[in-house]
């Protein structure tokens, strides 16, 4: 299998917010080219690790490369270049609310391209097109459902053409159908653009039908690592629970209390 | 787009109200009002002992009408007098020479102005011209001061020499 | 002597706020040159703070006018002096009432909406968004923000003071007979444009004060409902102790 270089290059990376550890010694390499789902278990920072990929945060130690530029040395005006050659979908879909769809999407293109109005609204025409709602250019984002505005947002994450696409939590609140189209989005637009997805989820079934590679997070670290057949038989016990979606397991049922039957008996004293 | 043209318009409106308010503000309710830049009008000068509290701007008139106004004040090291600037319409070009002017007070808290009298010369006043004949604004301190030194003086005149005489206050002359 | 723990350290924080509010007027300050590039975002932002201001502006200047107007003649009929009612009323309002109450009335409403507009944007992520593509949303969006609310200001005193003296006179001259041609003359003997001056840098300064004061703490509210509904409510109460503290530095600076 020829090794390209990985598009993100994690290494030893440590994280804390307001003294608590979020990361401890973290190392993730992100392939180029595929579809990679990171997951795991509620507050165990994938929203941090995508924060610090995309230069939001800077981590407290360790070394993170992006497209080869090292997150740690960037300055402002590299981090925005850089941040040109990416794309990311927002959990909520954050489009600008006083634009039209056809706006939002011609957003990157206006702010920071010279092109002519004909071939701007070309170029929008064809990624809404590629995301199903070209005939949906004239509206507002308040007339949008959930899944549409979503889609919308993919449009114009996708109209600079990037070289990596990131999806926060990209299911949250969706039915099944329009669950379908963005798993769907996510793996055509891979494929026929020649991108590197990064998908940020907790939904097991669904992710593992359309990435090449799984990450599950847990504690800080990477607890599993592979392709999603292999993930189902992975020798964990919390891989087992994750993908089980077990009730109980390394991560407990209960919040931590003291015992039950010394609570229930005591003298009745509110807390 | 359509709706920005709107949008123009309404804030230039809004712009255009702000400016016309600023401009009501400066010319109207402030004595460097519009008919000050644009009227024909010629100055004269009159010197006073006291002009009291008068301010620039002050307004002269004649049998109670306004004719113009103090543009400046000065004062006469020579003569130790207070020399007024009075501007006055080009429209009022036949106040004789000899008139009179005096410094009154509109109301009991009002601000001073200056009251011109005629007189009865056959010259009239030009520009560059002076008033030779006035009166000094009317200091309350000073009134109550004569006041009470006739009041004294009185009551020294129908009692026993008395040691007790209220000073009178000093006013340089 | 915990007390005097606290005292300090909510001293400490104060400054600390102080200086980050400071540090982002001089962020936005920097980007205004290029800012004023996108002159159509500016405009859109003057009609935002400014004209859907007028209305309020306007209803309470005539108002405030009407009642300097009626208790200014009750007072000085005492001394037999009601022609100083057009002076009296143009003074104060120009001076102090103009500026001050537009301002507060400005927290209010435009200061407000500024906030809660950017709290919103901040909480649906849409400032993120902007981040990711690229775009400094200080320079997008809030800049404009700041720029309309700082040009809006002195406008919409003007305009108050103007309506108020209007208001005076309705009162004074039409309600209570005070003689017209006094009421103007005095008022144009009394009042100087030192006097308009000093009004209409006030309203510049609170203009600044308020327009900050709204576009800080929307942008760095935190991104739930009850922290945008926290942010607006900041903005007024700051803006308000702010104006009125600017308002005696400024009063005493021009005496």
């Amino acid at each position: 299998m020829n090794q390209a270089l990985p598009i993100v290059d994690i290494r030893n990376l440590s994280y804390a917010i307001g003294g608590r550890p979020v990361f401890d010694g973290l190392d993730m390499a992100i392939p180029r080219g595929k579809v990679t789902a990171v997951m795991g278990p509620s507050g165990t920072g994938k929203t941090t690790l995508l924060r610090l990929i995309t230069g939001q945060v800077h981590a407290d130690g360790g070394a993170i490369e992006v497209a080869g530029q090292d997150m740690r040395t960037l300055k402002r005006k590299g981090l925005y270049e850089l941040r040109r050659r990416m794309g990311m979908l927002f959990q909520n879909g954050a489009l600008l609310t006083d634009l039209t769809v056809f706006e939002n999407v011609a957003f990157p293109l206006r702010e920071h391209t010279d092109l002519p109005e004909r071939l701007i609204r070309q170029l929008v025409l064809t990624k809404l097109q590629a995301v199903g709602l070209r005939g949906a250019a004239g509206l507002m984002p308040s007339e949008l459902s959930g899944g549409m505005s979503r889609r919308v947002a993919l449009a114009r994450a996708i109209v600079m053409d990037p070289e990596l696409l990131i999806y926060d939590e990209p299911f949250v609140g969706l039915d099944p159908i329009s669950m379908g189209v963005i798993l769907r989005l996510i793996r055509r637009l891979n494929d026929t653009l020649g991108l590197t997805s990064i998908v940020v989820s907790h939904d097991v079934e669904e992710i593992s039908t359309v990435s090449d590679t799984v990450f599950l997070l847990s504690g800080g670290k990477v607890v599993a690592k592979g392709t999603p057949q292999e993930l189902r038989c992975y020798p964990s016990e919390i891989v087992r629970q994750f993908v089980g979606g077990l009730a109980d397991g390394p991560v407990p049922f209960h919040y931590p209390a003291p015992d039950y039957f010394a609570e229930l008996l005591a003298p009745g004293e509110a807390n | 787009m359509r709706r920005s043209n709107t949008l123009n318009l309404g804030t230039g409106t809004f712009v255009a109200l702000g400016f016309a308010a600023l401009f009501f503000l400066t010319t109207q309710t402030t004595n460097r009002g519009l008919s000050f830049g644009g009227t024909p009008h010629y100055d004269v000068t009159a010197k006073f002992d006291n002009i009291g509290d008068l301010r620039v701007g002050a307004p002269v008139s004649m049998a109670g009408v306004e004719i113009g106004r103090v543009v400046k004040i000065d004062f006469d090291t020579r003569e130790y007098k207070a020399v007024v600037v009075l501007r006055l319409n080009a429209k009022y070009n036949q106040i004789p020479t000899d008139s009179d002017a005096a410094i009154y007070t509109q109301g009991l808290l009002g601000g001073k102005f200056i009251g011109l009298t005629a007189g009865g010369a056959d010259t009239y006043l030009k520009d560059k011209g002076q008033i030779d004949f006035t009166q000094s604004a009317f200091v309350l301190e000073t009134l109550i001061g004569q006041f009470f030194a006739n009041f004294a003086k009185g009551q020294s005149a129908s009692t026993a020499p008395n040691a007790d005489t209220p000073a009178t206050p000093e006013k340089a002359k | 002597m915990n007390t005097l723990n606290e005292l300090w350290q909510s001293l400490i924080d104060s400054l600390v706020r102080l200086g980050a509010v400071v540090r982002f007027l001089l962020r936005m300050l920097v980007l205004i040159p290029s800012s004023l590039l996108r002159f159509d975002l500016i405009v859109a932002q003057i009609w935002n703070a400014g004209a859907l201001s007028l209305v309020i502006i306007m209803l309470s200047g005539l108002f405030v006018g009407m009642v300097l107007g009626l208790q200014g003649f009750q007072l000085l009929q005492r001394f037999g002096s009601e022609e100083a009612l057009g002076v009296a009323a143009a003074i104060g309002l120009v001076k102090e009432l103009g500026p001050v109450v537009t301002a507060l009335l400005f927290a209010g409403r435009a200061g407000t909406a500024l906030a809660s507009e950017l709290g919103l944007m901040r909480a649906t992520d849409q400032l993120s968004a902007m981040e990711m593509m690229a775009v400094d949303p200080i320079k997008h969006v809030v800049v404009p923000r700041f720029l309309g609310g700082v040009i809006a200001m002195p406008l919409l005193a003007a305009i108050f003071s103007a309506i108020g003296i209007y208001g005076a006179q309705l009162i004074g001259v039409q309600l209570m007979g005070v003689d017209s041609g006094s009421f103007w003359s005095q008022m144009r003997a009394g009042v100087s444009l030192s006097d308009i001056n000093e009004g209409i840098v006030k309203s510049c300064m609170y203009g600044v004060a308020c327009s900050l004061i709204a576009v800080y703490q929307g942008y760095y509210a935190t991104p739930t409902a009850e922290g945008v509904g926290r942010a607006t409510t900041r903005t007024v109460v700051t803006s308000a102790v702010a104006v009125l503290f600017l308002d005696y530095l400024l009063t005493a600076a021009f005496l």
